[in-house]
C-alpha cells in the first residue's frame, strides 16, 4: 500500500476530530476514561492501536517523535510504530528523550524528567483498573460514577494479609485528583511517582477497549495505599552494569547458561547518554574504547 | 448556497492546519488560563478568528452547533453549513443531545459570552456515568489577559490569573465536577481554556 | 562485553522478505491468481467478506492470497482497508423477500409457496475425499434453472397470518453503527446483529451450539434458510428517488422458537434472525440462534447465566480481529513487567523462607 494514498498521519480528518474531542474531554476530566470510536488500524489490536490513534491525532509536521517499548527505542514494535509515522506523517524521529516533542511509550516512563513542551502518549491494553475485580463494563462504570472503590481497597488489603505487602508490581492503580481511580498502563510501579505533577501532558490510548484518558500537567496522582502500608517503589537491588546508574529501572539479562546475570538500564537512551558522559558500570567499558 | 461568500473561511491545507490548531487548543485545555494565539482562518463576522478556528478544528457533521445571539447570522450559518457541515440547533434542543445515542452528546455553543450566558442552564453537562457527554463553549470576550480571577487545579502549577467575565458561575460549574461544561475563551486571535476541573477564586 | 540487541529494523525487513518468499512457495508451481481464488475458494472469500464487513470478492481474494490462506489475517487486511474508505451514504434496507434465491429450505413445513430449493449445497453429500478433484478433472456440466423472478414470501409470514408468531413491526429508526461509535451496554438488537454479522464464525457457532445443549436453550426450528442475490438501492436526494447501485449475495436465516408466553404476551412462536454476506449458512443459522438467546430480557424470560444470554460477554468477545490482536500481543516484549514480578516473587519467597526458618 502506498503511503501517499493516505491522509497526513494516516487517519482521515473526521476520525482525528473525533479522537481530538475525546482527548479534550479527557483533559477536562482527569483520570476519567472517555469512550471513543476506535478505528481498525493497520496494526493489530493490543499492539498499540490506541496510542497510535492518539499520536496520529496530535502530531504536527514540526514534531520530533520518539517511540519506546520497554524503555527501549530499538525493540521491534517500537521500530514498527516509528516507521509507520515516518512514512505517513513525514515527521522527524529521535531517540533522545530531551529532543522529542512527542513520545509514544509502552510500559515505561522515561527516566529523564519531561518538560512542559512534551507530550507522553501511553499504549494501554486494559484501561479499566477495576476490570480484573469486576469483568462487566456495566458494573465498573457504575463504580466510577458512585466513587465506589471499596472492591479495590479490599483486593489490596487481601494482598497485605496474605503476603505482608501489596503484590501488584506493575499497572499499579492510582487515584487522580482525589476522584477517579485510573490504570497507569502496565508501567512498573517504580514509574508511578513520575505520573504525578509532571510538566508534560500525559495521554492514554486503549484502541481495542475504545477508551482515551488523560493527565494534564501538574495533576495530583496518588498510588493507592494504606496509612500503615504506604506505597513503595521497587527495583532490582543493583546498579546498572553498563553505566553505573543507581536509581534507574533495570532489565535483568541472563548472560550464560550457568545463570550469570547482569543488570542494565531499561531506558536505553538514558543509559547511553550516561555512558557517553563518561559513566562506566561494573561490566561496562568506556564508550571511547568501543569499536564504532 | 452562495459559495463565494462563505468559501473563504476554511483551512487551506486541512490536515496540517487542523493538526496545528488542535495542538494549540489541547495545550490550552491542558493548561487552564494559559493564553495562546489561534487564527488559522478568517471566519465571517462576528466570529473571531480564534473562535472560528476552534470550531472548524473540532466540530463536524456529528456535533451539533448552537450559535448564540449575535453569532446567529445567516452568513455564520452558511459558513458552518459549508465548512463544517454541523447541524445547527436551538437552545431548546441542547439538552436532548446529551442522552444516549447519536450524536454522542457533545455540542458546541458559540458566541459572545454575554449571549451564551443566558443559555447555560440548557447546556448538557454530561451524565454521572458519562460526564464527557457535555457541551464545549467557545465564548468570545472583548479582551483576554492573565489578570483577574485566580485559577488552580489540574494543569496549573501554582496559581494562574485569567480575566474571566465573572466567577460565580464557574465556581458552580467546578462544584459539580465531574459533571460540567468546558470553555474556550476567545478574543481576536487569542484563546484560553477553562475546563470544569479548574477551581476559580475572585481576584 | 555485553552489547544490547540492536537492529530491530533490519530484523523486521528480513523477516518480511522471508515471509514473502514463503508465500510464493515453490516457483516451479504456477502462481495462484485472484480469479482462481475468487471462483474456486468462493466460501473462503465469502467468510472474509462477511467478517471483514466489505462486499468485494476481488479484494477478499487478494487478502486471502496475501495472508497465505490465514482467513483471520485476511479479514484483518480487509477491515483495515475498509476503515479508510470514504462513506457516501447508507443504502435502503434490502428486501430479502425479493431475493433471487439459489437455495431455500424450511425445516418447519414439508412444502410451501415458492417451494424448497436445495441449491449448491454440501448437505447429503457423503464426506468422502473425491480423488477425481486431485486429478484436476473437468467440472460436470449441469443444467441450472434460473432463479425465479417472483417474490418469495418468508415462511414466518405464513405463521404470522394466524397470530402464531410474534409480530415484528418495521421501524424507520436509524440503526446504530459500532464501527463509528464506541460500543455501549446495553447495546440493543441492532448493534447485536451488526456485531454478530461481523463476528467470528467459530465463536458464534460454539455459543449457538451451547444453547442447543442447554445453556440458555431456545428450542429453535429453522423456519427458513435462503441464499441468493438481492438488489442494493440507495436514495439519491438530488434525484428524489432510489436507484439500484448493485447486488449482494446474502444468506438469511429465520428461526422459529418456542415461547410459553409471558405476563404480557400469549404463548406464541418467537424469532431469531441471522443475515450474513455470501453463502455462509453455518454462520447465519448460528447467528439466529444466538440472536434469539440474547433476547431473553425483551421477551420477559429468565436470565439463567448462560454465556449465550449475556450480551456484554458475546459482543465484547465475538470479534476475531480484537481477539487475535490481544491474544497475540502477549508475544511482544513484556520484560519490564516480568522483571517487576520477578523481584516481587523473589522478595516474597525470601520473606516466606525467613518466616519458616524462624518457626522451626
Amino acid at each position: 500500500m502506498n503511503a501517499q494514498a493516505y491522509n497526513f498521519a494516516y487517519l482521515d480528518e473526521q476520525t482525528k476530530r473525533m479522537i481530538r474531542r475525546a482527548i479534550l474531554k479527557g483533559l477536562a476530566i482527569p483520570g476519567y476514561q472517555v469512550p471513543f470510536a476506535s478505528r481498525e488500524m493497520p496494526m493489530p489490536y493490543g499492539w498499540g492501536t490506541g496510542g497510535v490513534q492518539v499520536t496520529a491525532a496530535c502530531l504536527v509536521p514540526e514534531d520530533k517523535l520518539k517511540v519506546i517499548d520497554q524503555g527501549a527505542d530499538d525493540t521491534t514494535n517500537a521500530v514498527s510504530i516509528r516507521k509507520f509515522f515516518e512514512k505517513t506523517a513525514g515527521v522527524e524521529v529521535t531517540e533522545a528523550t530531551g529532543e522529542a516533542s512527542l513520545i509514544q511509550t509502552r510500559h515505561r516512563i522515561p527516566e529523564q524528567d519531561l518538560s512542559k513542551d512534551q507530550i507522553l502518549v501511553y499504549q494501554v491494553p486494559i484501561p479499566e483498573p477495576l476490570r480484573f475485580l469486576e469483568p462487566r463494563e456495566t458494573e465498573t462504570r457504575k463504580m466510577h460514577e458512585l466513587e465506589e472503590y471499596g472492591l479495590m481497597h479490599v483486593k489490596l488489603y487481601e494482598d497485605i494479609s496474605r503476603h505482608g505487602e501489596i503484590s501488584t508490581s506493575y499497572a499499579y492503580p492510582v487515584k487522580v485528583e482525589g476522584r477517579y481511580i485510573m490504570d497507569p498502563s502496565p508501567i512498573p510501579k517504580f514509574d508511578n511517582p513520575k505520573l504525578s505533577d509532571s510538566s508534560a501532558i500525559q495521554l492514554f490510548g486503549a484502541g481495542r477497549e475504545q477508551r482515551i484518558y488523560a493527565l494534564p500537567p501538574y495533576t495530583d496522582v496518588q498510588s493507592l495505599d494504606f496509612e500503615d502500608y504506604p506505597f513503595e517503589v521497587s527495583k532490582a537491588p543493583h546498579d546498572c552494569d553498563l553505566c553505573g546508574a543507581k536509581d534507574t529501572y533495570l532489565d535483568e539479562v541472563i548472560t550464560d547458561d550457568a545463570g550469570s546475570r547482569m543488570y542494565v538500564c531499561s531506558d536505553t537512551d538514558f543509559c547511553s547518554t550516561r555512558r557517553q558522559n563518561g559513566h562506566v558500570g561494573r561490566l561496562g567499558t568506556p564508550v571511547s574504547s568501543e569499536v564504532a | 448556497m452562495n459559495m463565494h461568500k462563505t468559501a473563504g473561511g476554511g483551512f487551506k491545507d486541512a490536515p496540517v492546519e487542523a493538526a496545528r490548531s488542535f495542538r494549540i487548543l489541547m495545550n490550552a485545555m491542558a493548561r487552564p488560563g494559559s493564553i495562546s494565539q489561534l487564527d488559522a482562518i478568517e471566519p465571517p463576522d462576528p466570529l473571531s478568528p480564534a473562535a472560528g478556528t476552534a470550531l472548524l478544528t473540532l466540530a463536524d457533521p456529528t456535533t451539533p452547533v448552537f450559535l448564540a445571539g449575535a453569532a446567529d447570522t445567516e452568513t455564520a450559518r452558511n459558513w458552518v453549513a459549508f465548512h463544517i457541515g454541523a447541524p445547527i440547533i436551538e437552545p431548546s434542543d441542547l439538552r436532548s443531545f446529551a442522552g444516549r445515542g447519536r450524536p454522542p452528546g457533545e455540542v458546541f455553543a458559540v458566541g459572545a459570552w454575554a449571549d451564551l450566558r443566558g443559555h447555560l442552564e440548557a447546556l448538557p453537562i454530561g451524565r454521572p456515568d458519562y460526564p464527557d457527554r457535555s457541551a464545549t463553549l467557545i465564548a468570545d470576550l472583548p479582551t483576554i489577559a492573565n489578570s483577574g480571577a485566580k485559577l488552580s487545579g489540574p494543569g496549573i502549577r501554582a496559581i494562574e490569573a485569567l480575566s474571566l467575565p465573572e466567577t460565580e458561575v464557574f465556581q458552580e460549574n467546578n462544584a459539580r465536577f465531574p459533571l460540567g461544561f468546558d470553555v474556550f475563551f476567545t478574543s481576536g486571535s487569542l484563546v484560553a481554556a477553562l475546563p470544569r476541573s479548574t477551581r476559580v477564586e475572585a481576584a | 562485553m555485553y552489547v544490547a540487541v540492536k537492529g530491530g529494523e533490519r530484523a523486521i525487513d528480513n523477516a518480511h522478505a522471508w515471509r514473502d518468499e514463503e508465500r510464493r512457495g515453490d516457483t516451479s508451481i504456477p502462481e495462484v491468481s485472484l480469479a482462481q481464488i475468487r471462483e474456486q475458494l468462493a466460501l473462503a472469500v465469502n467468510r472474509v467478506m462477511a467478517e471483514g464487513s466489505l462486499f468485494d470478492a476481488d479484494l477478499a481474494a487478494l487478502a486471502i492470497k496475501q495472508s497465505r490462506g490465514d482467513l483471520i489475517e485476511a479479514i484483518f487486511l480487509i477491515r483495515a482497508y475498509r476503515t479508510t474508505l470514504p462513506r457516501f451514504g447508507a443504502s435502503r434496507p434490502v428486501a430479502t423477500s425479493k431475493m433471487a434465491v439459489d437455495r431455500r429450505v424450511s425445516a418447519t413445513f414439508k412444502d410451501l409457496p415458492g417451494g424448497q430449493i436445495l441449491g449448491p449445497t454440501f448437505d447429503y453429500t457423503h464426506r468422502l475425499l473425491d480423488f477425481k478433484l486431485a486429478a484436476e478433472g473437468k467440472a460436470p456440466e449441469v443444467k441450472i434453472a434460473p432463479a425465479t423472478k417472483e417474490d418469495v414470501p418468508h415462511v414466518t409470514s405464513f405463521l404470522n397470518k394466524d397470530g402464531l408468531i410474534e409480530t415484528e413491526l418495521p421501524s424507520n429508526e436509524e440503526p446504530r453503527d459500532l464501527t463509528r461509535e464506541p460500543l455501549e451496554f446495553p447495546a440493543g438488537r441492532d448493534l447485536r446483529l451488526q456485531s454478530m454479522a461481523r463476528g467470528d464464525e467459530g465463536f458464534i457457532l460454539s455459543l449457538a451450539y451451547s444453547t442447543q445443549r442447554g445453556y440458555g436453550r431456545t428450542h429453535a426450528f429453522v423456519g427458513e434458510l435462503r441464499i441468493g442475490r438481492v438488489a442494493v438501492e440507495m436514495d439519491i436526494p438530488e434525484l428524489g428517488f432510489a436507484i439500484e447501485i448493485g447486488e449482494v449475495e446474502l444468506t438469511e436465516c429465520e428461526t422459529v422458537n418456542q415461547f410459553k408466553g409471558s405476563k404480557t404476551e400469549p404463548p406464541q412462536f418467537t424469532r431469531g434472525y441471522g443475515l450474513v454476506f455470501g453463502q455462509s449458512e453455518r454462520k447465519a443459522i448460528a447467528m439466529s440462534l444466538l440472536d434469539r438467546s440474547l433476547r431473553w430480557q425483551e421477551l420477559g424470560e429468565d436470565f439463567v447465566g448462560a454465556p449465550a444470554q449475556d450480551e456484554e460477554f458475546v459482543l465484547a468477545h465475538c470479534d476475531n480481529i480484537q481477539a487475535t490482536g490481544f491474544l497475540e500481543h502477549i508475544k511482544l516484549p513484556h520484560y519490564v513487567d516480568f522483571q517487576s514480578e520477578l523481584e516481587l516473587v523473589r522478595r516474597l519467597r525470601t520473606e516466606a523462607e525467613a518466616a519458616q526458618e524462624a518457626a522451626e
